[in-house]
């Protein structure tokens, strides 16, 4: 019974992913209830935010130079055949702080410090660390798990804001500095199009959405690991392929709610 | 407690992304020149409004003097009401002229004053009551037709 045994695996699957997407949540409660202890030790935190904000700066800050470049050269191109290379710094800005900055920023993260928390984890349960935590009374949770994620959710946002910033000076060197468009059009323009709310505080809003889900994604891939080296790097590619897909249909519904139909 | 350079570095980092947090809302945003100074709101009937949009700039003589606030429709006068904020410092007389621009080609659509010779000035709540209408290509080309059709 071929058909019979393909829609009982199909079944499976949903199920399990179902199953998982439950359990994903009561460890999100579960890390948010227990941070409180994370908070009284705020050593913990200072620690993870060097591990995943510090060790990301050079990715991101490197990465939205370049991607800051390519939007002034390829924007200057598309602008120029109508005329209005000015709106040059417009275009940059607008691009990189409502979309490109949290989305990239986010995306490097994942596979940056996701991956590495997801592996750290599961490293840890593997060699039953986890259980001798458990063993000596120390809430796992409480004392790795909940650190990490308020690591992830305080550095993505500051990541985000220098990956738009780096970008920008990126589109100004390659904008203004090399091909010369006009330096004070490109800054004014790009002021009177950026609004402070509307734009830069949505972004923040959407890279902290993204922080969130990168870290839960990557912490619950760790903690949930099988317990083998093939388990560890099985759990490792799900986080970073989970939370990019996650990243992107976030920014879908985030963008909708925040900038569609207007 | 005792000093790391773990606390450096992440010291670094939150100082560094603050900065450009600040810097995202002071230099590319329009924080700097949000209009902190004292606003007053007057408001005007147009035929056509064409494109313009809410937030679109109010100038002077091309000086920016105050942002469109709100665009509604008026069921009694079927004319679009628009209400604009104007920057306290600026006072224009009561028969000044309010035009819908297009800055540009392609640009965007803006309300241009251009004040007359009244002693009084509006007040708080107001009405400009001399208007123009947006210029729309379409009923211009229309015109241009009926013209030509008409030769």
């Amino acid at each position: 019974m071929p058909v019979k045994n393909a829609i009982q695996g199909i079944g499976r699957r949903i199920i399990n992913a179902v199953w998982r997407i439950g359990l994903a949540t009561r460890f999100f409660f579960l890390a948010v209830v227990y941070s409180g202890t994370s908070f009284r030790r705020f050593h913990l935190i200072i620690k993870e935010l060097f591990s995943s904000g510090v060790m990301s700066l050079i990715i991101i800050l490197v990465a939205g130079m370049f991607v800051g470049m390519v939007l002034g050269l390829q924007g200057y191109e598309t602008l120029k055949r109508y005329g209005s290379e000015s709106a040059l710094g417009s275009l940059v800005a607008l691009s990189l702080v409502r979309e490109l900055g949290p989305v990239l920023a986010a995306l490097l993260f994942a596979s940056r410090a996701g991956s590495a928390m997801t592996a750290e984890i599961g490293l840890m349960k593997a060699t039953e660390q986890i259980s001798a935590m458990e063993m000596m009374a120390v809430n796992p949770i409480a004392r790795i798990v909940a650190p990490r994620f308020w690591a992830g959710v305080i550095s993505m946002p500051l990541l985000a804001a220098l990956f738009s910033a780096m970008g920008i000076f990126g589109g100004y060197f390659v904008g203004v500095v090399q091909i010369g468009v006009d330096e004070g059009s490109f800054w004014s323009q790009m002021q009177s199009a950026v609004d402070f709310r509307e734009d830069i505080l949505n972004g923040v809003l959407k890279s902290f959405v993204f922080g969130t889900a990168v870290t839960v994604i990557a912490l619950f891939e760790g903690y949930d690991a099988p317990p083998t080296a093939e388990g560890v790097s099985g759990a490792t590619t799900r986080t970073v392929v989970t939370s990019s897909l996650a990243i992107l249909m976030l920014d879908f519904i985030l963008t909708a709610m925040m900038f569609g139909g207007k | 407690m005792e000093r790391t350079t773990v606390d450096l570095w992440v010291g670094i980092f939150v100082v560094g992304g603050m900065a450009a947090l600040v810097m995202l809302a002071m230099k590319v945003g329009n924080l700097s020149t949000y209009n902190v100074s004292e606003t007053y709101e007057i408001h005007a009937y147009f035929s056509n409004i064409g494109g313009l949009k809410p937030k679109a700039s109010i100038k002077s003589a091309g000086v920016l003097v105050g942002r469109v606030t709100e665009i509604s429709l008026d069921t009694e006068r079927y004319e679009a009401k628009v209400k604009m904020s104007l920057d306290k410092r600026y006072q224009f007389p009561k028969d000044t002229f309010a035009n819908i621009l297009t800055s540009g080609l392609l640009g965007e659509q803006y309300i241009g004053l251009i004040p007359g010779g009244d002693e009084a000035m509006i007040k708080d709540g107001e009405q400009i009551r001399k208007t123009q209408s947006a210029v729309v290509l379409e009923d211009l080309i229309g015109k241009f037709i009926y013209n030509k059709a008409e030769e």
